[in-house]
């Protein structure tokens, strides 16, 4: 067994980790990654990424399944057909560009990646079991960012047709039957992708509601959509097993005949398997408690992204981790960030920064808010994508903004300007007083900035 | 019980407006007849408006700082018995009269509520709904940054910069808007030490504080005065000294003999009918300049403004026709104007038709001034303060009562040479003083 040292440690290579690692060795540290998988985390390999290639795929698809029958712009074409071995060829191309764009970054800034499980042999020597024998680190300073991974449910544990979101990014076919249960954002956004590729889709919700966690005015237009693609969408409703037919058992209800189940019902953090355990950290919930500085109850050991809880977002872990990696370098820095954007790639996006008017109200502000829709808006009516707005939330006495968000197909792009505009303290007048392009969806903002202001010039 | 209404009054002769510059009272006061509800201002004049009965004040109709025409209703009153309207008639709203049409625009931004509008005046539709002054931390009197528990706000970079630089931006205020902070707020922060503000123990506090003075009223006439003259005319100031020791000793003499009912004479005088002797001489100093027409008024009568302070500011009360009066007729008119201008009370006539203007800061006068023309007047003679300095004379220093005399005209109509042999004369004159009076 040999032993090596180091002065950064970072156990995970997701967004979170590579990010911290690759800031780590730009600033001159000797950084070791290790991670147990592929580089890239869930999101690159079974997130974020081949999920959207998905979803595009399933866009391009359905829209041509949409010109089959004729359409309104006068294009018609015949049937289409979909090779989905083929479209998970073409995503894993993708997923393949990025990871290995990941490792060469990695080595551009002098990491030493290491393929393998690290194990805590106390709070600053990991031991890793690889491809190359086992190895023993001793580092400074360690950042755990191992991620989370899918819940199972104990009546329907993972395993043949019980699928993942990771299986659901490579089957062979669409199914013919796919009953998704929970209507969570990785739901909503896997079933309609797979109702768009032909499957026939039920989603089962516990809460009364699609995507609990953004309000109704928001995913309104999503639940429209999902039933004119036809999506039988079951709230209120429990998924009890399968029964011994196979059928999918809902409680109060007939059972559901369904040749896939994908189960969707949320994410834990990855603290097993490396001996998180025996360092005894404080926890948060399931996951582990940090500081403004990302810091866990051990000084040395740092933790980022999804393993210290919600919003389990990448881009939440890739800023955790730059910082992390300055802070170890021995600069000063404390999270303080105003907004973290986060965006459902549904049909049509939903993207949210800052508070919503309910939130804000709750957190004890008087506000102002307005929303504009893109029935109005030139740019979304010669995209046939009407439904939808964007709304914008401030503060009454001096407008200052609290929060963004929209609903609108490609709307996920505009998540640029609401982070900026809340990162940078903008007011209600500053968002009406700059100029957004024509004809963009972006204007639509600037008018959800100005309706605020109770002057919108579009409507 | 009846409405009457008081309009705004002919103030005077070719007065077709007139601009509110004070509310003596406000809605729902009691007032009695003959007290004072407001004060507007023509041209140069101030004219109270009365309350004409006993009653209640309604409605107050202009915000100060508006331009009224004679004639429309600015207030109304509940009065005993019948009033000068039918109850309830609907009174047509005061229209504001045009500008004064060379008049540069005022000052103030028109959308700006006065500090002291009355409620009626409606908002424009683009005002925000709250005015600038709610930015401001309310908590700035006490020298916070912001009220207690709410968190700073700033940009990435600035949160940044006030990491590494160690500031807790708790502790700095932030001038931009919604009280954000920027970078010079972090600059001012560090170059006063970075003390923490309003704490314990630092005597001293910033503050940051922006107050709007809306400027109404005699001050903007005042402005736009100055602006015009200073834009238009070029000025060449001229600076003598003279002697006015033998000056001083006549006047402490006739001060000394006056009867009871002459008014104490001052300087000035002396100094208008030196000048009225001078002007005999060169009339293009006692003139107008017509710029816009090309053309130069060369005026028989010697009105001499002369430049008063009152508590609102500079007026300028003139005296008329100099050329016609004595020494004493002077002071007379000099007194009696300088204290209606002081009350406030100057007529349109006494304060207008200055065809030269003397300026003095009396005892405050210092060395020198560039004393500001009155546009279209071609001369103004500033007097500075009267000293005793030593003088050389033949083989010695004696001491002497001297003073300056600082005086600007306009080098458009005024050569330099003539505004020296104008001054030179003047100071010939001072200095014997009995060559004022001597008749040619």
């Amino acid at each position: 067994m040999s032993d090596q040292r180091c002065q950064f440690l970072v156990i995970g290579g997701g967004p979170g980790g590579y990010v911290a690692a690759i800031r780590a060795g730009q600033l001159g540290l000797d950084t070791v990654l290790v991670e147990k998988d592929a580089l890239g985390g869930t999101c690159l390999n079974i997130g974020c990424i081949p999920s959207k290639a998905l979803i595009h795929a399933a866009d391009e698809f359905e829209k041509a399944r949409h010109f089959a029958n004729g359409s309104a712009l006068g294009i018609s074409a015949g049937t289409p057909a979909i090779d989905l071995a083929k479209t998970v060829a073409w995503k894993d191309g993708i997923v393949g560009k990025l990871t290995g764009g990941v490792g060469s970054l990695l080595k551009r800034a002098k990491v030493r990646s290491l393929i393998g499980q690290a194990r805590f042999l106390d709070g600053r020597t990991v031991r890793v079991e690889g491809e190359d024998g086992p190895l023993t680190i001793r580092a400074e300073q360690i950042c755990i960012a191992t991620g989370s991974a899918p819940i199972e449910l104990p009546a329907l544990p993972f395993g043949g047709k019980i699928i993942s979101s990771t299986e659901a990014l490579s089957l062979a076919a669409p199914p013919e039957h796919l009953a998704v249960i929970g209507a969570g954002y990785i739901g909503m956004e896997l079933g309609m992708a797979y109702a768009k590729l032909g499957s026939q889709v039920t989603i089962v919700e516990a809460e009364d509601r699609i995507l609990p966690l953004y309000d109704q005015e928001l995913t309104r237009p999503v639940a429209k959509r999902a039933g004119a693609l036809g999506i039988d969408i079951r709230t209120d409703a429990r998924a009890r097993g399968l029964s011994d037919d196979g059928a999918l058992e809902i409680e109060g209800e007939e059972a559901l005949p369904a040749d896939t189940v994908l189960v969707t019902v949320g994410r834990r953090p990855v603290t097993e398997g490396c001996g998180i355990e025996n360092l005894v950290l404080d926890l948060d919930g399931p996951f582990l408690a940090i500081d403004d500085q990302c810091r866990t109850s051990m000084r040395t050991i740092f933790a980022i992204g999804d393993v210290t809880g919600e919003p389990m977002l990448a881009h939440r872990a890739m800023a955790q981790g730059e910082m992390v990696a300055e802070i170890a370098a021995g600069e000063p820095r404390r999270w303080d960030k105003r907004a973290i954007p986060a965006i459902c790639f549904t049909d049509p996006e939903i993207v949210s920064a800052g508070l919503s008017p309910d939130a804000a109200a709750a957190a004890g502000h008087e506000i102002v808010t307005a929303q504009f829709p893109l029935a109005a808006n030139g740019r979304a009516l010669t995209m046939e994508a009407a439904d939808g707005f964007v709304r914008a939330v401030a503060r009454k006495d001096n407008h200052l903004l609290l929060g963004l968000q929209a609903v609108g197909a490609g709307v996920a792009e505009l998540s640029a300007s609401f982070g900026l505009a809340l990162e940078m303290g903008a007011r209600l007048e500053d968002v009406a007083a700059t100029i957004h392009a024509h004809p963009t969806q972006g204007e639509a903002l600037q008018e959800a900035a100005l309706r605020t202001l109770g002057h919108a010039l579009h409507i | 019980m009846g409405e009457h209404v008081i309009k705004l009054p002919d103030i005077g002769e070719g007065v077709a407006e007139a601009e509110l510059t004070e509310w003596e009272v406000a809605v729902g006061d009691e007032v009695r007849e003959d007290q004072v509800l407001a004060a507007v201002m023509t041209d140069k004049a101030t004219v109270e408006i009365p309350a004409p009965r006993d009653g209640k004040i309604l409605w107050l109709g202009p915000a100060i700082g508006d331009v009224v025409a004679v004639g429309s209703a600015i207030i109304r009153m509940e009065v005993a018995g019948e009033g000068n309207v039918a109850p309830g008639e609907a009174l047509p709203e005061p229209e504001p009269a045009p500008q004064p049409e060379p008049a540069p625009k005022p000052l103030a931004p028109e959308a700006a509520p006065a500090p002291v509008a009355p409620a009626p005046a409606p908002e424009p539709a683009l005002t925000p709904a709250f005015a600038e002054e709610d930015l401001r931390p309310a908590s700035a009197e006490i020298g916070l940054p912001r009220p207690p528990g709410e968190a700073p706000l700033a940009s990435p970079a600035v949160r940044r910069r006030a990491m590494e630089g160690g500031i807790d931006l708790r502790r700095v205020p932030g001038t931009g808007p919604a009280g954000r902070i920027v970078h010079d707020d972090l600059d001012a922060f560090i170059a006063t030490g970075g003390l923490p503000v309003g704490a314990p123990g630092t005597a001293k506090v910033r503050n940051t504080g922006v107050e709007e003075i809306r400027v109404v009223g005699l001050r903007r006439k005042i402005a736009e005065k100055m602006a015009t003259s200073k834009s238009r005319i070029p000025h060449i100031t001229y600076v003598d000294e003279v002697d006015m020791t033998a000056l001083e000793d006549l006047r402490a003499k006739l001060n000394a003999d006056r009867a009871t009912e002459q008014p104490k004479l001052t300087l000035i005088p002396f100094l208008m009918r030196a000048m009225a002797r001078a002007i005999a001489d060169q009339p293009e100093v006692n003139a107008l300049f017509d710029d816009d027409a090309g053309i130069i008024r060369q005026h028989g009568a010697i009105n001499i403004g002369v430049a008063a302070q009152t508590e609102k500011g500079l007026v300028v009360p003139v005296v008329r026709h100099v050329e016609a009066l004595g020494l004493w007729d002077c002071a007379r008119e000099l007194a009696r104007l300088a204290e209606a201008a002081r009350e406030g009370r100057a007529s349109r006539e006494d304060l207008t038709g200055a065809t030269i203007t003397i300026t003095s800061l009396g005892a405050l006068g210092g060395i020198v001034t560039t004393p500001v023309i009155n546009h279209p007047e071609v001369a103004i003679i500033g007097v500075n303060k009267l000293a005793v300095r030593p003088v050389w004379q033949e083989s010695a220093f004696v001491p002497r009562k001297m003073m300056n005399l600082s005086s600007s005209f306009d080098h458009r109509v005024i050569d330099g040479w003539n505004a020296a042999v104008f001054i030179q004369r003047i100071k010939d004159l001072l200095e014997a003083p009995a060559t004022i009076f001597i008749d040619e």
